[in-house]
């Protein structure tokens, strides 16, 4: 292993020390089993209000993107790691803008336009 | 932006490497440049499942008068694929620990678990898409269909060639033993396999349990 | 056995076409029986085709581009020429079959086999010699990326012989790019190509994306990279965000037309405008991918021909960051006609005008670091001067488009091509004409010739106007684009000032040709000696020209921006002053033919799977695995060079410098 901050930062994934990264990944997937647990659970009971459980499930999800992030990419907020975040954080941008971009223009023309099977028996 | 960090004094001379910012301490070390590089295209690779998801979130209600995937899903076979995935993140990043320290059976173990883990995984998801092409609600039958083989193929397809990889990666090992090569190559293996494991959480929230 | 390829896919029965192949391939068996004869093979194998070195990928990036602008722009002239015919009752001379395919391979070309090749050839070239380092972050990744754009090339150029091209436009929309309306192998064509130099495109960004964020000379700083490495940042960022949406995209048009899947089709719930949606998510960065290194070698040559810093060297770094990410928030103003509401497009008309702020800001810089600068008038600052005026037409009136109803009157009008091309040859060809007249005595160590260099901006520069201002006015006048034919005699004046532009442009091509062997021929007047031929301010022209393998023996020191400007001011510490230097053994990568044996087993891919034929793509994937395999066991990747020798190079080549 080579000292924890070095030139130009360190590589993403690099667990900086060595003894006790085994119990992270054990944390980590900790973590991960209750969410996903959680996840499932509130796909299928009835104990919330249904229009809450896509949003309970976004929130799961999320966290557990997070946890996954964090306990098995090791991706941190620390100097050495600024490349990997920012990278990362342009990346989520992106991601976002791709899904809800097009989820929002696309909904916005559905509602603006008869079908297009309708609109294909119209062609002469 | 990091636009501000290198604005230091000119005359800052290379000093003792602790008090130089990491900005203009020279170029980075291999390691550190082959990490980034990969990490930059698993980003690059997480924006193709990006388009992938927008392609069915926009489409999945588009079924063609066949079936929903209320209808399709087996929350339970999920629930076991999924199992095989999060078991496997852990096994690989077990099997990564024993690379960095050049622990050779120890790395075949952990590997070969994750391996078996995987494959498992592949299996189940070739079983259910067989069975649903069997019952007649194969890619072709709408546009719902077309994204949901689209997207989780996509995913399983990751899967195959990590599994391939994975193979590759130990006959280096036992070839070529852990030279900082196969080590770097290694790290990066165990980063692909981290990066599906989020993508599969994306997956089973959005297309299995969000099915309607 | 031959899926669908048979006899019948050469079109013997289009002279045209027939007779434009019998050319080319009488040119490329000429050239091969050429190197053949003179036994060049060895060298051109070991130098150039296996080279990693990023200054030589950087040239034959540069190469392809040109050969691929003449191809380009041959199509061009015969679209403008057509168009200039065929009016009322005239036919003109090309069927609309074929004309289809004509506008769709200039547009393809243009932007993915000479925009891109150009742009990636100046950043490969210049950015690790910019930084200060000796090669990008992955030489070999490097050549691959170089080899697969040129196996796009390759199957892009064989469609020309072997099938057709796609008739869908530059874009191939659905439904008309489905299997339904376009059955033959043209789109297919089109897909396969593109998948395979996009994949290289996006190999290559993240290669330099990598490079400048993690190699870079002790001392360089983020604020203290030249502006050229910026852009380039941004661009390669916006090439590994924006690439992967696009293979994705084609992706699924493919699984459309070869496994019947339903993304885009108009049965069973496909919805086209989603592709339109998602194409254009990839497109309009792609805009900025482009434009943005353009906006690079402008800044260097404005600083470096004024003789004075750039002004706002940080407001300059900011606007380029602020393009990179309001690119990714504009796409729809592509489709504004599509049918979405007043809210979204609204939205996106407004932050349209918004990215034009920051480009403002940049065209304020440059005219600031001109303003009481001792400006030197070479070719590098009339392209840029001419960038500056052209460009500011084609923003505005991009500025104008971007407001939704008027999009609705221009939209796919005439109007439209002049607004895209006034940018992309105003800034894009420009930039890439200013970066290849600037970095050329870098790379050869010879300038190329002055007055030729002149003659040519001004064919471009006339050509240009001629050719696109008369397409504005059509515009107005309700000419829509990719017309084979038109009823309207009044326009047909304007289309042949137009065909006037486009033979200028024509002339300056052919003196770029000419311009290229004749500094050549008088390369010993021409030589460049010192490596700073422009009296440069950044750090490749601190090193002899051309460059040693290893770029730099010793990795500079940056204090500052400008960093070889800055030493130039104290010449006693450039020049042999305190300790004697002593040179390190240097390992440099080795010279690798993993590039070019992907590529062709690529090419075999592809082609197979256009014209399907099941057991070659089996072979072609299976050699591509092969190779693959084998790089990844190959572990002899460098060579060393020895002290002695590197100390012997830099001796000479100071000496040399001595004296000139």
């Amino acid at each position: 292993m080579e000292a924890p901050s070095q030139a130009q930062g360190s590589a993403p994934g690099v667990e900086v020390q060595t003894h006790g990264s085994r119990r992270t990944y054990l944390i980590g997937l900790a973590y991960a089993v209750v969410l996903t647990v959680a996840s499932f659970w509130a796909a299928s009971t009835d104990l919330v209000y249904a229009p809450g459980v896509p949003i309970l499930l976004g929130v799961f999800a999320i966290a557990q993107m997070g946890v996954h992030l964090v306990f098995f990419l090791h991706i941190s907020s620390a100097p050495d790691q600024a490349n990997n975040f920012l990278a990362l954080a342009f990346g989520i941008f992106v991601v976002a803008l791709i899904v809800f971009g097009s989820l929002i223009i696309m909904g916005n023309l559905n509602h603006g336009m008869m079908p297009m099977e309708r609109l294909m028996q119209m062609q002469p | 932006m990091s636009v501000v960090e290198g604005a230091l004094s000119p005359e800052h001379a290379l000093g003792d490497a602790a008090s130089v910012p990491l900005s203009l301490r020279g170029p980075a070390p291999t390691r550190v440049v082959a990490g980034f590089g990969f990490w930059l295209f698993l980003l690059s690779d997480i924006l193709i499942f990006a388009a992938l998801f927008a392609a069915y979130a926009v489409l999945s209600g588009e079924t063609a008068g066949g079936p929903t995937g209320a209808q399709l899903f087996e929350t339970r076979h999920v629930f076991i694929e999924t199992a095989c995935l999060l078991a496997s993140s852990v096994t690989c990043g077990f099997g990564s620990l024993a690379v960095q320290r050049t622990d050779r059976s120890s790395t075949y173990f952990w590997m070969a678990v994750t391996f078996v883990l995987g494959a498992t995984f592949l299996r189940l998801e070739a079983s259910e898409f067989t069975s649903m092409v069997a019952s007649g609600a194969g890619p072709s039958h709408s546009a719902f269909l077309s994204a949901f083989f689209a997207l989780v193929g996509t995913h399983g397809l990751h899967v195959t060639v990590g599994l391939a990889w994975l193979v590759v990666m130990l006959l280096q090992v036992a070839t070529l033993g852990f030279q900082p090569m196969v080590t770097r190559r290694f790290f990066c293996f165990a980063l692909f396999w981290h990066a599906l494991d989020i993508v599969w959480v994306g997956v089973f929230t959005i297309v299995y349990l969000g099915a309607h | 056995m031959f899926g669908r390829l048979t006899w019948a896919a050469i079109p013997f029965d289009q002279p045209i076409v027939i007779v434009t192949s019998g050319v080319v391939g009488a040119m490329l068996a000429a050239i091969l029986l050429l190197v053949t004869v003179k036994g060049w093979w060895p060298y051109l194998w070991r130098e150039w085709l296996t080279s990693v070195d990023h200054k030589r990928i950087g040239v034959m990036y540069m190469v392809l581009g040109l050969v691929m602008l003449v191809r380009g722009f041959s199509d061009a002239i015969m679209m403008r020429s057509q168009q200039a015919l065929a009016v009322a009752g005239a036919a003109g001379y090309l069927p609309p079959e074929h004309y289809d395919q004509i506008f769709s391979a200039h547009g393809t070309i243009m932007i993915f086999f000479v925009a891109m090749p150009f742009v990636l050839g100046l950043m490969n070239f210049a950015v690790p010699l910019q930084l200060g380092v000796r090669d990008v972050a992955f030489p070999v990744l490097n050549s691959v990326s170089f080899w697969l754009t040129a196996s796009g090339v390759l199957l892009v150029n064989l469609s020309l012989f072997v099938g057709e091209f796609a008739r869908t436009g530059w874009l191939a929309y659905p439904p008309l790019s489905e299997l339904a309306y376009s059955p033959g192998v043209g789109v297919d064509y089109y897909l396969w190509s593109l998948q395979i130099s996009g994949l290289g495109t996006l190999l290559s960004g993240i290669n330099l994306t990598t490079t400048i964020l993690k190699l870079r000379a002790p001392g360089m700083g983020y604020s203290r990279m030249p502006i050229f490495c910026w852009t380039a940042l941004a661009s390669n960022l916006l090439i590994v965000a924006a690439f992967p949406v696009l293979t994705a995209t084609f992706a699924m048009l493919l699984l459309d037309r070869y496994c019947d899947f339903h993304f885009f089709t108009t049965e069973l719930g496909g919805n086209p405008m989603m592709y339109v949606n998602l194409i254009w998510i990839w497109g309009h960065p792609e805009v900025y991918i482009l434009i943005l290194p353009a906006f690079g070698v402008f800044s260097e040559v404005v600083a470096t021909f004024s003789g004075k810093p750039l002004f706002g060297y940080r407001s300059m770094v900011v606007a380029t960051m602020a393009i990179c990410v309001l690119s990714f928030l504009v796409w729809l103003h592509h489709f504004f006609t599509m049918g979405a509401g007043a809210d979204v497009n609204g939205f996106f008309g407004i932050a349209t005008m918004i990215i034009a702020v920051p480009t403002g800001v940049k065209i304020f810089n440059w005219l600031f670091t001109l303003y009481g600068g001792k400006i030197r008038f070479s070719v590098p600052i009339y392209w840029t001067l001419g960038f500056m005026v052209t460009f500011v037409i084609g923003g505005m009136t991009g500025v104008m488009m971007a407001i939704p109803p008027a999009d609705f009157v221009l939209h796919n009008s005439l109007f439209l091509i002049a607004h895209f091309h006034n940018t992309a040859i105003g800034g894009v060809v420009f930039g890439a004409m200013a970066g290849y007249t600037y970095w050329f005595p870098k790379a050869f160590g010879f300038k190329l010739n002055e007055r030729l260099g002149k003659a040519v901006f001004w064919c471009w520069f006339i050509g240009f106007y001629l050719a696109f201002m008369p397409l504005y006015a059509l515009g107005l006048m309700g000419a829509t684009r990719r017309m084979q034919h038109y009823s309207n005699p009044e326009w047909q004046p304007f289309m042949l000032v137009a065909l006037a532009g486009a033979v200028f442009i024509l002339l300056g091509i052919l003196l770029t040709v000419v311009q290229l062997v004749v500094s050549i021929r008088t390369r010993n007047q021409n030589r460049d000696l010192t490596g700073d031929p422009w009296n440069g301010r950044t750090l490749e022209w601190s090193i002899p020209s051309p460059p040693p393998a290893w770029n730099f023996a010793l990795l500079p020191q940056v204090e500052r921006t400008d960093a070889f400007w800055m030493a130039k001011q104290r010449p006693a510490a450039l020049h042999e002053s305190g300790a004697p230097k002593t040179y390190t053994s240097l390992h440099l990568p080795r010279s690798n033919p993993t590039g070019v044996l992907l590529a062709f087993c690529g090419t075999v891919l592809g082609f197979a799977l256009i014209w399907r034929i099941w057991w070659l793509a089996a072979l072609g994937l299976f050699g591509a695995i092969l190779v693959a395999l084998v790089q990844a066991w190959r572990t002899d990747q460098e060579i060393l060079v020895p002290a002695a020798e590197v100390e012997a190079f830099e001796r000479t080549s100071a000496s040399r410098r001595s004296f000139a």
